[in-house]
């Protein structure tokens, strides 16, 4: 049992350490609270190699495999393994260490690299397995988030989302950008840049698209945005408003929210384009739409009642189902893929908290201590948030298990960051 | 032969992208080709690429009445028209009517308090409560749009009830 001053200076270590390593503004760093977290011990080999090739797998596997707040790095010093390696492992159990990965990297004629290794359970004196991935260059940091995958899954049970990608935007100045970075807010690439806000994006269930809202135009309008091509195309731009896209489970339909026919109501409209579809008939305001995962229902935000709240509705429209009744202001529902947890922003004494409720027994937590949450976001696995928040006069993305206990934090680069949307299992 | 080419061919498409190979299987290379090309379309590719995107911004607004204001602010939560703007408003109408060429933006905004997307609702409500004043007034549908930027383009940076007033607007834009 570790006192509360133990760990602030475990962690002001980690983050001297983060700091000499990366770029201090990067990447996504690990506040633990709470008590009574059980860390499995590992030991990350270098991977042989690894010094010839730009990016080094043991890093990025370890940093990520620490950031879940489940795990404990044991120093590896002095090994030198790679993954045909059969290791004397009684010097790692006298380390401490529970598993040891270790590894290679190779380039290859083509130029790709080779990224090979094998994971041991030290306590049982067991092989784990272990995989090969051939990349480009530009996906080697892909192949370390994996290889960091295949360990957390393996070692605890549930598939890891370290190889997924999360887009959100910045703002310095009066120029916004709309990125997509590794889940650790490493490798960030711009996929849209300019004079006018981004808001809302929204990851298809492929991963290879995103939608969002841009304001280029002078007026808010919805693009469908290919990632890896750059090529995007206009899916609302009507008269009045045009926001909050949502994909529904088979990415063939976007439910938006549009104030072409007066009023902001909710429309489904064909991925592609076309005409849209009305959903909803209110006189109040309707927005935020969001599929539920089994593809029978959509919640969306109403204030039909005389104060914002979240209702659910079948996917063709129909007699809405209140969900929240706490307070006057509960918007932006976020739904787990597992159809578990519903996360949203509620407003408590004039403060936007973020809420996770239990759908089963309706059971609501507030899981921070900031007061100026913004749009939930749920990873892939079910078991982690990323949402916007300010800290310390700034914004921030923070990343949250569903408890609140273990949280990261990716500060913006000078400016304000914003509009997180965290990304599908990628293939 | 021809099986082992089908099976060459099988592991190809495993191996492109990022998918994993067990460890055993050797990846394949092609010994004959020069370096991995680094911009896209040339095969392998890379599965992390995003390509950049620069957007180009519709700008300027054009002139309106003279020595009339084009701002009309609003109370917290409301989307109600005080009095004090009615003059303002009248003058507007008074020249749309005198010009049906002309057409006109009513961009809502919100103060930063809450969600982008329910704020970008509250000023399109904002905005089309404005319309619907001019509407009143004889200004066809067809020169006004009310449009929306919730809480996007703040008039005045920073926090506080005195800032957060001057934010709560709808602007009168000229095209």
């Amino acid at each position: 049992m570790k006192t509360p001053a133990q760990w602030r200076r475990r962690q002001m270590v980690g983050l001297i350490g983060a700091a000499a390593a990366l770029p201090a503004w990067a990447q996504f760093r690990v506040e633990v609270t709470g008590v009574g977290l059980t860390q499995l011990p590992i030991a990350i080999a270098p991977f042989r190699g690894e010094d010839t090739a730009p990016q080094k797998p043991a890093a990025i596997v370890q940093a990520d495999l620490e950031r879940s707040g489940q795990f404990r790095a044991i120093d590896p010093a002095g090994a030198a393994l790679d993954e045909t390696s059969r290791p004397d492992l009684t010097p790692w159990r006298q380390k401490g260490a529970d598993s040891l990965a270790s590894g290679s990297v190779t380039q290859l004629a083509d130029g790709r690299w080779d990224v090979r290794f094998r994971l041991w359970d030290v306590v049982r004196g067991q092989d784990l397995g272990g995989q090969s991935y051939a990349v480009t260059t530009g996906d080697l940091r892909l192949a370390a988030h994996r290889i960091a995958d295949f360990i957390y899954e393996k070692l605890t049970g549930e598939k890891g989302v370290f190889s997924t990608r999360i887009a959100y935007v910045t703002k310095q100045g009066s120029r916004y950008n709309l990125w997509v970075a590794d889940a650790d807010g490493e490798n960030a690439q711009s996929a849209l840049a300019s004079n006018a806000p981004i808001i809302s994006p929204a990851w298809s269930h492929s991963g290879t698209q995103i939608a969002y809202v841009s304001f280029e135009s002078r007026k808010p309008v919805v693009y469908v945005h290919e990632v890896a091509s750059g090529r995007r195309r206009l899916i609302a731009n009507f008269r009045g408003s045009n926001s909050a896209p949502a994909w529904s489970p088979d990415d063939r339909t976007l439910a938006v929210t549009l104030s072409r026919d007066g009023g902001s109501q909710l429309y489904t409209i064909s991925a592609q384009g076309g005409e849209p579809h009305r959903l909803t008939q209110s006189s109040g305001i309707d927005t935020e739409p969001t599929y539920a995962p089994d593809g029978q229902h959509i919640y969306f935000v109403s204030d039909r009642g005389g104060a914002p709240q979240i209702y659910r509705m079948p996917i063709g429209g129909g007699a809405p189902e209140r969900v929240t009744f706490n307070g006057t202001y509960n918007i932006s529902p976020a739904l787990s893929p597992d159809g578990r947890w519903l996360a949203y922003i509620s407003r408590i004494s004039g403060a936007f908290k973020l809420q996770v409720m239990d759908l089963a027994g309706g059971t609501v937590n507030s899981i921070t201590d900031t007061t100026a949450d913004e749009r939930p976001s749920f990873a892939p696995n079910s078991r982690l948030l990323v949402y916007a928040t300010r800290q310390n006069g700034r914004e921030a993305l923070m990343t949250t298990t569903l408890d609140g206990k273990i949280k990261a934090r990716l500060a913006g680069q000078g400016g304000d960051i914003r509009e997180p949307a965290w990304g599908p299992f990628q293939r | 032969m021809m099986k082992r080419v089908f099976l060459g061919l099988l592991v190809a498409v495993v191996v492109a992208g990022c998918s994993s190979v067990k460890l055993d299987d050797v990846p394949v290379e092609d010994k004959s080709a020069s370096a991995v090309p680094a911009q896209p379309g040339g095969a392998p590719t890379t599965q992390s690429q995003v390509a950049p995107v620069a957007a180009e911004n519709t700008t300027g607004t054009a002139q309106g009445p003279v020595n009339v204001a084009r701002l009309i602010y609003f109370d917290y939560d409301s989307y109600i028209i005080k009095p004090e703007f009615q003059s303002l408003i009248e003058a507007h109408a008074r020249f749309l009517k005198a010009s049906k060429s002309r057409h006109v933006a009513l961009e809502g905004h919100t103060d930063e308090r809450g969600g982008s997307e329910y704020n970008l609702a509250l000023g399109q409500r904002r905005a089309e409560a404005v319309r619907r004043a001019l509407a009143l007034l004889g200004v066809p549908d067809a020169q006004m749009e009310a449009v929306s930027f919730g809480k996007e383009r703040p008039a005045v940076q920073g926090s506080g009830e005195e800032v957060w007033a001057k934010n709560r607007r709808v602007e009168i834009v000229y095209r």
